[in-house]
């Protein structure tokens, strides 16, 4: 786990194999310092089935803390498998298996004895479709995690105001914090959604399509929200949207399946998977050639 | 410039053509008439079923004339199945007509504040009452109520959230026991726990019979309502890190709520009138009694069986006033079980 200026030197005899060890040490190197917490997410040799369906292949990945890194590919190639199983999601679906290994700060989540609710903590999740608690007001719906997790906060006022503040959202509904989530509009709704992954500090946010059932007004403020969370948490965010990767990725992989398990093909730095990309396949995928 | 245009419907019925229908209404009518009058046919079915057939068959005729054979037979299905609709509805409302008719003669105030402690079948109208039955019926239900649907809600649960091994076996026998003729619960309760057990009738009787009866409805209906909830928010609740049963009940069960509340209604909607396990287990009663647990209990059910068995013309009108009243008891959970339904579980 290398992401900090300081191990850079490890990171040139690191014997991950993939070539983001190179971008995350100019990542590392590009940035200051951030506020981001813990070391960062790796996984190794992830492997997924549903049933008999062998969906994914070995992926190895690294995310580099307070980077945000973009998914890309056509349907059905495993993104959103990928990233639910590093929240541990992937287990809820009937019949769903998994192999290899995900680091969380060097810890493996799927480690016997890890209590996955303090995972999911430390993971959060923004969904596809926008999905407030329809009981529950817009203030409870920001503060539903800590009462999920039963985690205690000194000032409740303050951790609402500032996760809708990071989402983007407070202006908007600092006047009708009691109103419902449903009266929100699409967009409200998924910033909603975010600062209620907000509120439980996750170091880790993954995103899952998050503006694929949004207007591109709203698409364009949930960007600038990713950009403003990547200074103080590590972004993973799955995108049909190649100029959404563009814009919001520090680093981008591309996915595919040829008929069988998804793979991971090729991860760089967003601006070279976009300009040089490495593997023929990539280059026809982002000029448009198919998918 | 402005450009003015009011709304109008191209495609509505003109004047013509509702003159038509009401005019081939009339013509099946008077058609059916003359055909009774003429025929050996007798009574209301015999007109009832004519009617059917001779507006189908003059409809169809119609469109046949004007617009072919394919015309035709949709005029025909059109007017069965329409027709189909309105005679579902004749029986209900025949129903509420006679008990109306009959029971409103029989309703009094003093009928609410007093029971049939003081008063024997014969008695004028006005005196005696059926506070006893209310009670009782009351009581009952909120006894069942106690029991059945916290294990009716855990039922569903067990069916939609865990949804374990047992689960295909479970919901099989919870859709058989809804079938259950209330009689087996009565007999039930009856050889298993009251000859063998307390040797007495009591209100907690008759209300665990109708427990037994009240579950099925309950758990089917919750099951029902918590497969609405979309699994979107499981799944948030969840990568929010919650465990499984802080979700289900900060969020799930919230977001469930008025459907619940409707499963509950309905439960108590089946069983208020059930009258077979009430007669073999409560011992009826003509005095209000408090106590569930001792004593035989009066209620609705037993109260209109007992003054009709009297016979007497001021029994027979106590009858059709209790009918009125458990028919308006029922009516009134339905309209609120309605009511919260269609407040719709929100996306």
């Amino acid at each position: 786990m290398i992401q900090t200026p300081e191990s850079e030197k490890d990171m040139s005899t690191s014997a991950q194999p993939s070539s983001l060890a190179s971008v995350a040490s100019a990542k590392a190197a590009r940035t200051q310092p951030t506020q981001a917490t813990g070391t960062g997410l790796e996984t190794r040799g992830i492997h997924a089935w549903f049933g008999k369906n062998h969906v994914l292949a070995d992926v190895n990945l690294e995310f580099a803390a307070g980077s945000v890194t973009a998914l890309i590919g056509p349907s059905g190639c495993g993104k959103s498998t990928f990233i639910r199983t590093i929240n541990r999601m992937h287990e809820f679906i009937p019949g769903a298996a998994m192999a290899g290994e995900v680091l969380l700060d060097g810890k493996d989540v799927y480690a016997p004895g890890v209590d996955v609710t303090k995972i999911r903590l430390q993971i959060g999740m923004v969904f596809q479709k926008p999905n407030p608690f329809p009981s529950m007001t817009i203030g409870e719906n920001v503060l539903s995690g800590l009462k999920l997790a039963q985690l205690k906060v000194e000032n409740k006022d303050e951790l609402l105001e500032s996760c809708l503040v990071r989402a983007g959202l407070w202006n908007e509904v600092k006047d009708r914090l009691g109103a419902h989530g449903g009266s929100l509009s699409g967009g409200q709704q998924q910033r909603l959604c975010i600062a209620r992954a907000l509120a439980v500090r996750p170091q880790v946010l993954l995103m899952d399509e998050p503006c694929s059932a949004l207007d591109p007004g709203s698409t364009l403020r949930i960007e600038e929200t990713i950009r403003e969370l990547s200074d103080s948490m590590t972004i993973v965010i799955v995108t049909h949207n190649m100029q959404q990767a563009a814009r919001v990725s520090d680093y981008t992989a591309f996915f595919l399946s040829d008929g069988g398990p998804g793979e991971m093909i090729e991860v760089a730095r967003t601006s070279e998977i976009f300009s040089q990309p490495k593997d023929q396949r990539t280059e026809n995928y982002v000029t448009g050639r198919f998918g | 410039m402005t450009i003015t245009a009011a709304p109008t419907k191209p495609w509505a019925k003109s004047p013509r053509d509702r003159i038509r229908d009401v005019a081939f209404t009339i013509l099946a009518i008077a058609f059916s008439y003359a055909f009774v009058g003429v025929t050996a046919m007798k009574g209301k079915l015999a007109y009832a079923a004519i009617v059917v057939i001779a507006y189908a068959v003059i409809t169809g005729v119609f469109a046949f004339v004007t617009r072919g054979a394919p015309a035709a037979k949709d005029a025909v299905i059109k007017s069965v199945v329409a027709i189909g609709a309105i005679l579902t509805v004749l029986p209900i409302a025949s129903i509420i007509f006679t008990v109306l008719k009959n029971g409103l003669p029989g309703i009094h105030l003093s009928m609410f504040t007093t029971d049939m402690s003081m008063a024997t079948p014969t008695d004028p109208i006005a005196t005696g009452g059926l506070l006893h039955a209310i009670t009782g019926t009351l009581t009952m239900v909120v006894l069942a109520l106690i029991m059945s649907v916290p294990i009716g809600i855990l039922t569903a649960l067990y069916l939609t959230e865990i949804n374990g091994k047992f689960a295909g076996p479970i919901r099989f026998l919870v859709q058989a026991m809804s079938g259950v003729p209330s009689i087996v619960a009565g007999l039930f309760i009856l050889s298993a726990i009251l000859y063998p057990i307390t040797k007495a009738y009591s209100g907690l009787m008759g209300s665990l019979a109708l427990t037994i009866l009240m579950i099925p409805t309950i758990a089917r209906t919750s099951e029902e309502v918590l497969r609405l909830i979309p699994n979107d928010l499981r799944e948030a609740g969840t990568a929010l890190g919650g465990t499984q049963w802080r979700t289900v009940a900060m969020i799930v069960l919230p977001a469930a709520r008025s459907g619940l509340m409707t499963a509950v209604i309905l439960g108590i909607a089946r069983i208020a009138g059930e009258t077979a396990p009430i007669l073999l287990l409560t011992g009826g009663g003509d005095k209000v009694n408090p106590n569930a647990f001792n004593g035989p209990m009066g209620s609705l059910p037993y109260y209109i069986w007992k003054s009709f068995n009297a016979g007497s013309p001021e029994a027979l009108t106590r009858a059709w006033a209790g009918l009125l009243v458990l028919m308006f008891l029922v009516l009134i959970l339905f309209v609120l079980a309605r009511a919260l339904s269609t407040r719709k579980v929100s996306k």
